[in-house]
C-alpha cells in the first residue's frame, strides 16, 4: 500500500506546524542520546543501590562489613600461616585496601553478568540505550567503592602511614578501573542472553582472577614464570600503582617489578578487552530484547 | 432514534477523517522488513552449541513484517490489527525502538511514548513517588520534567496521601491506579499503545477506552494495536489489518474489522476477496445498535448475578439476504464459547424468508441469565441459508458485559441441581 504515501499532499493545510520528521533507528548501546542515557544510567544505579542495602537491618553498612569479613579471615591466614606480615612493609592495610579495590571489580561484573536478564521486563517494553544497564550495575559499585575506601583510609591512618600527595593517584587508579570493569561488564552481559555458560564460566574466572591478581601479596613476593603470567594481567599495574601510592611509597614500581614488556603487554591486553567490550555490546545491543 | 445518532456520527467521522488526512505526516513507515530466526531447538549454551555445531543453524525464519509501509497523520486515531502472530505486535516494538527492522525506514515527528504494558519498571521496593519518576524517564522523560508531572499523576492516580509508602505494600488496585495514571500524565506526541494495556475488569477497559477518547479529542497522535475490533470500530479514524506479516489493507476502520473478522472465520482473506485494492467489500449487513438493557429497560453494561439479560440487536442488511440465521454466541474473556442460541426470522405464513436489501431487522429478547459472575462477550453472527455448521458470512460485533454478584464459583455458569450427599447407612 505504497500508494498511501505517494498521495500524500506534499504541503498540508497545517503546514505552518508542520511536524519535523526524524529516524527511528531500533535500539543501540547509545539509542537516545548522552542526556537520557545519563540520567537513566543515574536514576537505575540510585535505585539498585537502594534495593540492596534498604531491606536489610544495617542497610549500606553491610557493602563495609562484607570485604572487611573477608579480610579478617584472609588477615589471618596469611599472617599466621605464611607470615607475609613480616616481609612485606604494612601487609594488613594493603590487603585491605587490596580487597576492596578487587571487590569492586568482582561485584560490579558478576552483577552485570545477568543483568540484562533481569531487567527483561524493561529491556522488552522500553526503549533506551542498552548501554545503560551494565554502566549501571559498575556506577552502583562504585557506590559501594565509597563507604569501603572511608573504612580502608581510615585503617590507614591508624596503621600510622603517612598521608602524602600522591594518595590522590587513587582516583586515577578507580577511574581506569571503572574503564576495564565496565568493559567486561558490557562483553559479560551482551554474551549472556545468548550463552548461559557465561554466567558459571565468570564465577570461576573472577576466583582464579583472585590468585592472578596481587591481591593477597605484591608481586616482588612472587617468582619465575608464574610472575611473568601474573604481569600480564591488566588489573596487576593497577594493584602495584595502588600498593606504591597509597600504602607503601618505597614499593617497587610496576616496571621495575616486571618489566616493561611485560608492562605493555598487560597496556595492550586492557586496550584489546575495552575494544571487544564496544564492539561485543554494539553488536548484541541492536537485538539483545529478541534473544530473551 | 438511535439509528438518527449513528448516521450522524458517520458523517462527522467522515469529515474528522478528511480534515486528519489533509494534515501533516508525523509516522512515516517505509518498507519495513523484519525476520526472527527460532531455532528448532534453542541453544542455549556454549555445551550445546560445541556438541551440535549443526544444530545451531537448524533455525526457521519467522517472517514477522514483510514490505509494510503506512503513515498516521497528526491527531489520527490509528488501529492496528490482525490475528495472534499476525505481527503486529513487532511493527509495534519496532516503532518503539525495543526492536530493529532489518530493512526500510521509520520517521516520526516529535516524542513516541510507547505503552506496551502498565507500570513498567516499578519496583516494589521503591515508594511510588520513586516509581513515578524512574517511570517517567524510563518512558522518555527528563527527570525535571518526569518530577514536575509527579503531582499530577498521583493526583489522578487518587494516591497522594500514599505517595511514600513503598509499592509493595500497595494494594494491587492502588498499583493498578498508579500504574495507569502514569500513563495519562504522560505528554508524548505519538502514543504507541498495546491491546494488553485494556485487559483486567469491564470498569477498566471502559476507563482505558475514556482515556484513549479523551487524547484523542486533544488531538494527540495515536497508534493502538488491537483485536478488539468494538474499539477499532468506534474509536479509530483509519485501521490497517496485517495478516502474516504483510500489510492487507489499510483505510477504512469497518473494512479493516470486516476483514479481519473474516480473516478469523474463513481463515485467509486472499481466497475469495479478489483484487486486494478498491474493491467493493462483499458486506453483507451492518450494525445499527446493540445493547442490553435490565428489567427496567435501561441501557446496561452490568447485570446482576441472576437477572435476565435483555438483549437488543439491529442490523440491516446490505443486500437481499436469503434464509438468514441470526446466531447470538456468549463467549468468556479468553473467548471460549459458553453458550449460544440461534434463531431465524419470524414470518408470515407466506412471506419469503428473506431480508430485503436496506431492511432492518431487530433481534432481541430476554435471557435466563445462568452466568457466574466475570467478564463476558457476545458475538452476533449471521450466516445464509439454513445449513448445518457456522459459515458466518459476518460477525457483526462484540457486546461487551460483566456479571456482578457474590456467588462465584467454578466456570462460568450455573445449573439447577437436586443433588445431596448423605452419610451412607452401615460401618463407618
Amino acid at each position: 500500500m505504497s500508494t498511501q504515501s505517494a498521495e500524500r499532499p506534499e504541503v498540508g493545510p497545517l503546514s505552518l506546524e508542520a511536524p519535523q520528521l526524524h529516524e527511528v533507528r531500533g535500539p543501540s548501546t547509545l539509542g537516545g542520546g548522552w542526556r537520557r542515557t545519563g540520567e537513566l544510567l543515574y536514576l537505575m544505579a540510585v535505585t539498585e543501590f537502594k534495593r540492596t542495602y534498604f531491606g536489610t537491618a544495617l542497610g549500606p553498612l553491610w557493602s563495609v562489613a562484607r570485604p572487611l569479613m573477608l579480610f579478617g579471615v584472609l588477615l589471618v591466614v596469611f599472617t599466621q600461616a605464611f607470615h607475609l606480615n613480616t616481609t612485606v612493609p604494612h601487609y594488613p592495610v594493603l590487603l585491605l585496601l587490596n580487597i576492596v579495590l578487587f571487590g569492586f571489580f568482582q561485584e560490579a561484573t558478576s552483577t552485570a553478568v545477568g543483568s540484562i536478564v533481569s531487567r527483561e521486563a524493561v529491556v522488552r517494553k522500553t526503549q533506551f540505550p542498552r548501554l545503560v544497564i551494565p554502566l549501571s550495575v559498575v556506577l552502583t559499585s562504585v557506590f559501594n567503592l565509597g563507604p569501603n575506601l572511608v573504612v580502608v583510609f581510615a585503617f590507614i591512618l591508624a596503621f600510622g602511614v603517612t598521608p602524602t600527595w600522591t594518595w590522590l593517584g587513587l582516583i586515577l587508579i578507580i577511574a581506569v578501573l571503572s574503564v576495564l570493569t565496565t568493559a567486561v561488564s558490557m562483553i559479560v552481559s551482551s554474551l549472556y542472553p545468548r550463552f548461559r555458560d557465561v554466567g558459571i564460566i565468570w564465577t570461576v574466572f573472577v576466583s582464579a582472577l583472585f590468585y592472578a591478581t596481587p591481591v593477597l601479596y605484591p608481586l616482588s613476593q612472587i617468582k619465575g614464570h608464574f610472575r611473568d603470567l601474573i604481569a600480564l594481567n591488566p588489573l596487576t599495574p593497577l594493584f602495584e600503582l595502588a600498593e606504591k601510592w597509597v600504602v607503601y611509597p618505597k614499593a617497587e614500581s610496576p616496571v621495575a617489578a616486571t618489566s616493561v614488556g611485560l608492562v605493555l603487554a598487560s597496556l595492550a591486553i586492557f586496550v584489546v578487552i575495552c575494544l571487544a567490550g564496544v564492539v561485543i555490546f554494539t553488536r548484541e545491543a541492536p537485538r539483545i530484547a529478541e534473544e530473551l | 432514534m438511535a439509528t438518527e445518532d449513528h448516521t450522524a456520527t458517520t458523517s462527522s467521522t467522515r469529515a474528522r477523517a478528511r480534515r486528519l488526512a489533509a494534515g501533516p505526516v508525523v509516522v512515516d513507515v517505509q518498507r519495513l522488513y523484519k525476520t526472527f530466526h527460532i531455532p528448532h531447538e534453542r541453544v542455549d549454551s556454549l555445551k550445546e552449541r560445541l556438541t551440535h555445531p549443526r544444530a545451531a543453524r537448524g533455525h526457521r525464519d519467522l517472517r514477522a513484517l514483510v514490505d509494510v509501509s503506512f503513515d498516521v497523520h497528526q491527531g489520527e486515531f490509528f488501529g492496528i490489527v490482525g490475528r495472534n502472530g499476525s505481527g503486529k505486535s513487532s511493527l509495534l516494538k519496532i516503532m518503539a525502538s525495543i526492536y530493529r527492522a532489518d530493512a526500510g525506514s521509520i520517521r516520526v515527528a516529535g516524542r513516541l511514548a510507547p505503552f506496551i504494558e502498565l507500570g513498567v519498571g516499578f519496583n516494589p521496593e521503591l515508594t511510588s513517588r520513586e516509581n513515578v519518576v524512574l517511570n517517567g524517564v524510563l518512558m522518555g522523560l527528563g527527570r525535571r520534567e518526569a518530577r514536575r508531572r509527579l503531582d499530577g499523576v498521583l493526583e489522578f492516580a487518587d494516591l497522594r496521601d500514599f505517595a511514600d509508602l513503598k509499592l509493595k505494600n500497595y494494594s494491587s488496585g492502588m498499583m493498578v491506579r498508579l500504574a495507569f495514571a502514569v500513563m495519562v500524565e504522560a505528554d508524548a506526541d505519538i502514543m504507541l499503545i498495546d491491546e494488553v494495556l485494556a485487559v483486567g475488569d469491564a470498569a477498566f477497559a471502559q476507563k482505558c477506552m475514556d482515556v484513549f477518547r479523551e487524547k484523542r479529542d486533544s488531538g494527540r497522535t495515536i497508534v493502538l494495536v488491537t483485536h478488539d475490533m468494538a474499539t477499532v470500530q468506534s474509536m479509530c479514524d483509519r485501521a490497517m489489518l496485517i495478516h502474516d506479516g504483510e500489510l492487507r489493507y489499510i483505510g477504512d476502520p469497518e473494512e479493516a474489522a470486516l476483514r479481519y473478522y473474516r480473516l478469523n472465520f474463513q481463515g485467509d482473506d486472499r481466497a475469495d476477496s479478489g483484487p486486494r485494492e478498491g474493491g467493493v467489500p462483499d458486506v453483507n449487513a451492518r450494525l445499527v445498535d446493540a445493547w442490553l438493557e435490565n428489567d427496567a429497560g435501561e441501557r446496561v453494561t452490568t447485570i446482576e448475578q441472576g437477572e435476565p439479560i435483555g438483549i437488543n440487536i439491529v442490523v440491516e442488511a446490505r443486500h437481499d439476504l436469503e434464509h438468514p440465521v441470526f446466531g447470538l454466541h456468549f463467549l468468556d474473556s479468553d473467548g471460549v464459547q459458553i453458550f449460544g442460541l440461534n434463531r431465524t426470522l419470524e414470518l408470515d405464513d407466506d412471506a419469503p424468508d428473506r431480508i430485503p436489501a436496506g431492511q432492518r431487522v431487530r433481534i432481541a429478547g430476554r435471557i435466563e441469565n445462568p452466568l457466574l459472575p466475570g467478564r463476558y462477550f457476545v458475538n452476533c453472527w449471521i450466516s445464509r441459508n439454513r445449513s448445518i455448521g457456522d459459515l458466518a458470512l459476518h460477525v457483526l460485533r462484540l457486546l461487551d458485559f460483566v456479571v456482578f454478584g457474590t456467588q462465584p464459583g467454578p466456570g462460568h455458569i450455573s445449573v439447577e441441581a437436586e443433588v445431596q450427599a448423605v452419610l451412607e447407612d452401615g460401618r463407618p
